[in-house]
């Protein structure tokens, strides 16, 4: 690890300006990725701006029937919390299923959402990289990829995203809030993580120095109809393989609404539109449950070491939402 | 045998308060005066030479205080084991060999400053391609613990070719890491008196010649202090280069110096399981009836050593066959040494062995407990010596009464419980029954505190607690009355913890040592402790009766899996064996023992792969991120019993040792009911959801 300085925020403006005025520095919020991958070599801030004790760790229902989950509340105070619990089963179901009980107690909602991708190669500062030595290769297209992306790759990263959370909220319309040194500003979760293309440095479209201080959830009239199921190579603390996130809206036999993400799959926590599209107004069916995971995964390429993600994620998106499908009836 | 009042019951661990209260020094722990930190600098390529180290940054930093490279480091003589002439030389032999190491003030310095230091390689191609067909495969003089490489009675091909019944399958298991949870740590100290080492190990005896050797010491001059190891699993039964390199840095240094391997440092320096890839050919009579039995082996050592995995030993002994033959052959790849796993040998051998019994039982119409009840030998059919005891067919109806086996309908894919397919299996396992030389001391005091005093280690195996208990029935006092002391070369000399040795190796000393004392205590004192107190040295040899008959631990492991219907996710509700262990010293940490050994052998069934990148040489997931453990979670059900069963010839306790029988077979059983829920015969290690998705 390399020498840094640390400092602790008293408020977001002033650890806005500190962090805009050290361009190798970072924000720290519970550090359960950033202080790994220091240890590692792979992150390298001059200055560490603590950001976990800003006062933005409350979850407070928003008149609309929404959420405002601030950015410094724990992943599993979140994961708690009643009123996610009722509103929106998914996001509790989805960090309970990340991590670890400790890392989780640490683990912030802002600093979820900023994890950066995962591959081994990444990881290992010896070996071509082209999200952390931009330029220099990748050397998991032609390795160990077996837990690597089969949509929205290219041909710089197949790295995919770690986050559970971010999987439900992205498929619950989240919106970051985010603080800069030029005023507020409000990122789409949809849009807030990017996909590679051929600047894979670039896990999100934050610019530096910008600060995420809350995460809203709109309100959902069915989202107490939601659900989380993630699959992985043993039954706790691993990452996805694949996760799906979903919330359906019956009317009679019928879709009438869908919310669909899948994780473990992309660079980016995967909104999965052409399947909502497919789903909505169809019978509510295995075959339709099909037909619509074959539409979202038509483009998937898979890599040498991960083509079982397709009949995967096929097979769990149609699972979970039978199980939604017919809870609801 | 010595008459049992303590040994038997479930004590609790003596040293267990100590350590749920952190006040049990381990190897890193231990203070040192002033002391440096070591990092160490591991190569980048699999095979070449090193062109040129630059440390200029690194030793220009503030706190660092030597660096050592090949160009520097002392010279070390280790003719026994060239693993140990760590930085003798410019050759890189694997990918993470030590090539540099700093020495600093602080353990953050030292590694801050091991990662400014710039080395370059001239790179050879590397060969780290384990493949059956290779042509350059060759035969080992020995494979490990001294067994023969290779074994023929009868004529196997033609035994096969007059078969009524038979497969000929291939199973492969992966590169496996020991993993124990405390990392290797050693403190290195020279002084007038010599070298003091406090280190993470399974035996200080068995690194003290090593550290003696490399250093030109007298063994007098050089003591190894590790009464608390944080598991080793094998990984700490030999001495690795880390030890030697920190005894150079402290001298280099001259000061004391600590060094703790990073658990990624672990995957390249401490050792591992070698993959294997093992080809079994079963033939039976339509009496299913074996007939005839081949296990061919090919798996790998290094260019640096020679270790030689005897992965196929329990087979010559395991089933009545006439016809037996088994071999083993090695490809010598630019890869880290293998090393010791527990139950080397038998683990990844009864793996392959159980799933193939499991498959010819099916291919006769025969229950896979019943075929094995079939194919019991009445005598050792490899050394044709009687076993001593063998309680295989008794673990076999116990367990499978335990576990409701015969309610079984034998058809694969034929139980579905909402999205689960269900399915059981059953394997045996073995471990042979050993002891190695050992000795001891007892000293008894005026206040009645009997001193035991022995080399014995405690790897989290329950030897403090254990241990105290054979001594105070040796010795027909209360356990209260007994202080052990163990974990220090300057005790007297013992094994290491291995081979499920150790208990038994350190308690037949004790006994001996104990029946000295009392003899002298009763003839020369008429029962009273004269002032100074008394002692008595015990001395155990080799035992005489293993040159008479066939001793093995046994057992029967039975599995009930689930298998996820749309995902191909395993899980294992219910894990239960039976085993055949002579006498249980402590009902407690021996039930521990086993479970242990069951839980890692489902983790070795369904989650534990070291991937090798063939591209580089290197290791690519060795983290806990990356490389599984079965974790809690996957544990969902597991029991360990044992029958009665009496042996007066394994050693004074009756015991047999129970470090290793507990993983044997355990991946075969399940790996059967895999195959009994879902059809689908999985024979490469591990069973992940990919090779059940259908």
């Amino acid at each position: 690890m390399n020498p840094f300085r640390y400092e602790r925020a008293s408020d977001a403006r002033s650890a806005v300006a500190m962090l805009a005025a050290a361009p190798a520095g970072a924000f720290l919020g519970g550090g359960t990725n950033l202080v790994d991958l220091m240890k590692l070599g792979v992150a390298t801030p001059e200055l560490l701006v603590d950001v976990a004790r800003l006062p933005y760790d409350r979850i407070d229902a928003l008149p609309d029937g929404g959420v405002r989950i601030g950015a410094a509340v724990k992943n599993s105070v979140l994961a708690a919390d009643r009123t996610i619990r009722t509103r929106y089963p998914v996001l509790s179901q989805a960090l309970l299923s990340g991590a670890s009980g400790q890392l989780r107690n640490l683990a912030t909602t802002g600093g979820n959402l900023l994890q950066r991708t995962r591959c081994v190669y990444f990881q290992d500062v010896t070996k071509p990289c082209n999200k952390r030595a931009p330029g220099s290769g990748c050397s998991a297209r032609d390795g160990y990829n077996r837990s690597l992306a089969i949509l929205g790759a290219s041909e710089a990263c197949v790295a995919t995203h770690p986050s559970d959370m971010a999987v439900a909220l992205v498929a619950l319309d989240a919106v970051v809030r985010v603080q800069g040194p030029d005023g507020e500003r409000a990122i789409p979760l949809a849009d807030f993580h990017r996909l590679p293309g051929d600047e894979p440095q670039r896990d999100t479209v934050l610019a530096h120095g910008e600060l995420i201080t809350a995460v809203d959830v709109p309100a959902l009239a069915f989202g107490a109809r939601s659900k989380y199921r993630k699959v992985r190579d043993r039954a706790s603390y691993a990452f996805a393989l694949v996760s799906v996130a979903a919330a359906l809206d019956m009317d009679g036999g019928v879709v009438r609404d869908v919310r669909l993400a899948l994780g473990g799959v992309a660079h980016k926590p995967w909104r999965a539109t052409r399947a909502e599209a497919v789903l909505r107004g169809a019978p509510a069916n295995e075959e339709t449950f099909r037909r619509a995971a074959g539409a979202e995964l038509a483009d998937a390429v898979p890599l040498s070491e991960n083509a079982f993600k397709i009949p995967l994620a096929r097979n769990v998106i149609a699972r979970v939402l039978l199980d939604l499908a017919e809870g609801s009836r | 045998m010595i008459a049992a009042r303590a040994i038997g019951a479930p004590l609790d661990r003596i040293d267990g308060p100590l350590k749920v209260t952190g006040a049990a020094p381990y190897a890193f722990e231990f203070p040192a005066q002033d002391a440096g930190y070591a990092a160490i600098v591991q190569s980048t390529i699999a095979k070449g030479r090193v062109a040129s180290i630059d440390a200029g940054a690194a030793r220009a930093l503030d706190g660092v205080l030597a660096v050592l490279t090949h160009e520097n480091a002392p010279r070390v003589d280790s003719p026994d084991d060239a693993s140990l002439r760590v930085l003798q030389s410019d050759a890189v032999a694997y990918y993470g060999q030590i090539v540099a190491a700093v020495v600093a003030q602080t353990l953050e310095i030292a590694r801050y400053a091991a990662g400014l230091v710039a080395v370059t390689y001239a790179e050879h191609p590397h060969d780290v391609d384990l493949r059956a067909d290779r042509t350059d495969l060759y035969k080992p003089e020995k494979v490990n613990a001294g067994a023969e490489t290779d074994t023929s009675e009868g004529d196997v091909e033609a035994a096969l070719a007059a078969a009524a019944v038979k497969i000929d399958h291939t199973y492969t298991t992966p590169y496996e890491h020991n993993n124990p949870l405390e990392m290797h740590s050693t403190i290195a100290e020279w002084s007038d008196d010599g070298i003091t080492l406090h280190d993470s190990n399974q035996g200080p005896h068995n690194v003290l010649g090593d550290v003696a050797q490399a250093f030109g010491m007298q063994p007098e001059r050089v003591r190894i202090i590790s009464p608390y190891v944080g598991g080793g699993f094998g990984s700490k039964a030999f001495t690795h280069p880390h030890v030697i390199l920190t005894v150079m840095a402290a001298k280099l240094a001259g000061r004391p110096v600590k060094t703790m391997l990073t658990r990624q440092q672990m995957f390249s320096l401490v050792g591992y399981r070698t993959p294997t890839i093992q080809r079994i050919r079963l033939g039976a009579g339509g009496d299913g009836k074996l007939t005839a039995i081949a296990h061919d082996v090919v798996e790998q050592t290094s260019t640096v050593e020679e270790f030689a995995e005897q992965t196929a030993v329990a087979t010559r002994m395991m089933y009545a066959v006439p016809n037996r033959s088994t071999t083993h052959r090695l490809a010598r790849l630019d890869v880290p040494t293998p090393t010791i796993f527990r139950a080397p040998g038998e683990c990844p051998g009864m793996y392959a062995l159980e799933c193939a019994m499991d498959e010819m039982a099916i291919a006769c119409g025969l229950d896979p407990v019943e075929f094995r009840l079939r194919n019991e030998p009445d005598i050792d059919p490899d050394t044709k010596l009687p076993f001593s005891s063998r309680g295989l067919v008794q673990c076999l109806r116990e367990g499978a009464k335990r576990f409701g086996w015969d309610e079984r309908d034998p058809k694969p894919r034929a139980r579905r419980e909402g999205r689960w397919h269900v399915g059981t299996g059953v394997a045996a396992s073995t471990y042979p029954t050993r002891r190695r030389p050992s000795q001891a001391l007892i000293r008894v005091d005026r206040d009645g505190t009997y001193s035991v005093l022995i080399d014995a280690s405690d790897i989290g195996t329950g030897t403090w607690t254990a241990l105290t208990q054979i001594a105070a029935d040796a010795l027909d006092v209360p356990v209260e009355q007994v202080r052990l002391e163990i974990g220090d070369s300057a005790l007297p000399k013992a094994p290491g913890a291995g081979g499920s040795m150790g208990l038994a190796s350190w308690g037949t000393a004790v006994c001996d040592a104990a029946q000295k004392l009392r003899a002298r205590l009763h003839d020369d004192h008429g029962g009273v402790v004269p002032a100074d107190g008394l002692e008595a040295h015990g001395n155990a040899g080799e035992n005489p009766d293993a040159k008479r008959f066939s001793m093995h631990a046994f057992g029967a492991q039975f599995a009930e899996v689930r298998v996820d219907a749309d995902t191909g996710e395993v899980r294992v509700p219910r894990l239960l064996g039976v085993f055949a262990i002579g006498r249980i010293i402590n009902a407690k940490t021996g039930r521990s023992q086993l479970l242990g050994g069951m839980t890692m052998g489902l983790s070795m069934a369904l989650h534990e792969e070291t991937i090798l990148d063939p591209r580089y040489g290197h290791f690519a997931n060795h983290d806990f991120a990356e490389y599984h453990i079965a974790t809690n979670a996957d544990t969902l059900g597991i029991e360990a019993h044992w029958i009665d069963e009496d042996d007066p010839h394994v050693n004074p306790m009756g015991a047999k040792g129970i470090g290793e029988v507990g993983i044997t077979g355990t991946a075969a059983a399940i790996a059967n009911a895999v195959h009994h829920a879902t059809g689908i015969r999985v024979r490469d290690l591990p069973i992940r959801l990919d090779k059940l998705l259908r």
